[in-house]
């Protein structure tokens, strides 16, 4: 098993506040990872410091490492523009760009990157990306029209299209699911099936039914820290701490 | 009892329902008094030529406010130039990157500019530009009036950028944009419609000012279209015209007043419109 993400000893304080404790784990090349528990467990906080969301925020610091392919992400060496086209992310609200279309929305990121594409080449890596986001057959012939005009559920297709039309290698999802409704949310999470398939995939979510459907791996986090890690079947019917065990059976959070 | 209680309290809010719509009519009746009454004293001279003739001198009938209409056109045009440019820049500052205390610093400066008599921005450009070149010009006038486009058109883009969700700037940063190309191609892009109308705005504002073109551009009986002359303006035209004791120069005063508004008013529901596309 190929590891993608490497975290060793990772804390993250905003100012005084310390969220994360010394979260240790892995994240393994082309499966889906889920990274659970109950709200402000730091989960989101955790899975915004592998692409470095963070940085725009005033006194956010982080300590220990995030190796993806041996190099610390935080390091001098890493140029948080290109570690985001490597680590491409979906968001909890569906957020496509307001006054683009449908098409602008999956091509900006080609168009702005600098890549020079042609305007064919744009056009059949927006075709690619949004047929693999299974949202091709339903707006092919609406591309002009704004991406705002789309269901919730078809926004937040949309916006894994524009991710995956920069290649990325890893997505990161940060609850992409907890903002749509039951039938967007099982055609999201076959998709995540997917999409697993080619690329590595990361998803927070407080949700364990879709844990359980969606994850090969589940991490447990509680209080900023990781309670336990394991193959998803192993986690959810037998997991090793009392924790684990108590929030899956709903006994808190 | 109760029934007396509950018929006053009905009674005081209606009363106080109407006293706020009675001073909403009395806030938009100016617009209308102005507008009907120009249209009533102007129309008498409001003809063809009245747009296409130079003013003509006392007692020969017509003449017009031509070389006022294009003096505007070109101190506007001259004016807008460098400052949307800077503006716009200035509000993109405050918005996306101001934090601290020179970002504190110039937003208070922009503040106090905006309420700073228009006139004393007709003496900044008299004494940077006119003493200095020893002569009254479009420049004069353009720098006097970029002192009050500019801090409006400074608010106004720092306002409608921070209506752009924080989303939107993350998802374009998640793509790997650069932050100044997220800035300029995807936030500010967002916004365009707002900002575009508190450009509109500004200059609707800019093209009525006379106070500070009086001492700069000082204005012009014939065509002039080099920039370091003295040069015609509407409202100029307007002001001399209406201050001569020539009944038919009054007349002619009103007709330029009612083409200036209505170009104001133009402008005002061009941004009027352009905000509800945005919808």
């Amino acid at each position: 098993m190929e590891i993608v993400f490497d975290i060793r000893d990772l804390s993250s304080w905003f100012g005084d506040h310390q969220i994360l404790k010394k979260i240790r784990m892995q994240i393994a090349k082309n499966s889906v990872t889920s990274v659970m528990g109950p709200s402000g467990c730091g989960k989101s906080t955790f899975i915004r410091c592998l692409n470095r969301m963070h940085d725009m925020t005033p006194g956010f610091r982080t300590e220990g490492e995030i190796l993806l392919d041996g190099v610390n992400v935080y390091s001098e060496r890493i140029d948080p523009v290109y570690l985001r086209r490597r680590v491409g992310m979906v968001f909890q609200q569906p957020n496509p760009f307001p006054r683009m279309s449908v098409f602008e929305n999956v091509a900006v990121g080609l168009r702005l990157n600098g890549r020079n594409m042609s305007k064919a080449d744009i056009a059949e890596v927006v075709e690619r990306s949004l047929t693999m986001a299974a949202l091709w057959n339903e707006v092919k012939d609406h591309l002009s029209q704004p991406g705002m005009s789309l269901s919730g559920g078809q926004q937040q297709r949309l916006c894994i299209a524009r991710a995956l039309a920069v290649a990325p290698e890893v997505l990161l999802m940060d609850e992409p699911c907890s903002a749509l409704d039951p039938m967007s949310t099982a055609k999201i999470e076959e998709l995540i099936e997917d999409l697993s398939e080619k690329y590595t995939i990361a998803v927070v979510t407080h949700n364990m039914q879709q844990a359980a459907r969606i994850s090969d791996n589940v991490a447990f986090f509680l209080m900023g820290e990781l309670i336990e890690m394991d193959k998803s079947g192993k986690i959810f019917t037998n997991p090793s701490d009392k924790r684990t065990e108590q929030y899956i059976t709903g006994r808190f959070g | 009892m109760t029934g007396t209680i509950t018929f006053r309290r009905k009674a005081v809010d209606r009363a106080m329902k109407w006293a706020f719509v009675l001073c909403a009519c009395l806030v938009i009746l100016p617009l209308f008094l102005i507008f009907f009454d120009l249209l009533i004293k102007g129309a008498k001279e409001l003809r063809w030529t009245l747009l296409t003739d130079l003013p003509r001198p006392v007692g020969e009938a017509g003449g017009g406010i031509a070389n006022g209409i294009l003096g505007t056109v070109v101190i506007t045009c001259l004016t807008m130039s460098w400052s949307v440019p800077i503006a716009v820049m200035c509000g993109i500052y405050l918005a996306e990157y101001g934090r601290g205390k020179f970002a504190s610093a110039v937003r208070f400066t922009v503040d106090t500019l905006t309420g700073v008599p228009s006139i004393i921005m007709g003496i900044f450009g008299y004494i940077l530009i006119v003493l200095p070149m020893k002569r009254f010009s479009a420049w004069a006038g353009a720098a006097a009036l970029s002192m009050i486009f500019i801090p409006v058109v400074v608010r106004t883009t720092e306002d409608m950028l921070r209506t752009v969700p924080t989303t939107v700037r993350e998802a374009a940063l998640a793509l790997g944009i650069e932050r100044w190309k997220t800035t300029l191609f995807i936030t500010v892009r967002t916004a365009s419609a707002g900002i575009l109308t508190g450009i509109l705005l500004a200059m609707a504002r800019i093209i009525g000012e006379t106070a500070p073109l009086l001492i700069t551009t000082l204005g012009n009986q014939f065509w002039q279209t080099r920039l370091d002359q003295p040069m015609a303006s509407l409202p100029l035209q307007v002001f001399s015209y209406a201050i001569s004791p020539y009944e038919d120069w009054h007349d002619k005063a009103w007709a330029g007043a009612l083409v200036l508004i209505t170009m104001v008013l133009t402008i005002n529901i061009v941004a009027r419109v352009l905000t509800r596309e945005k919808k």
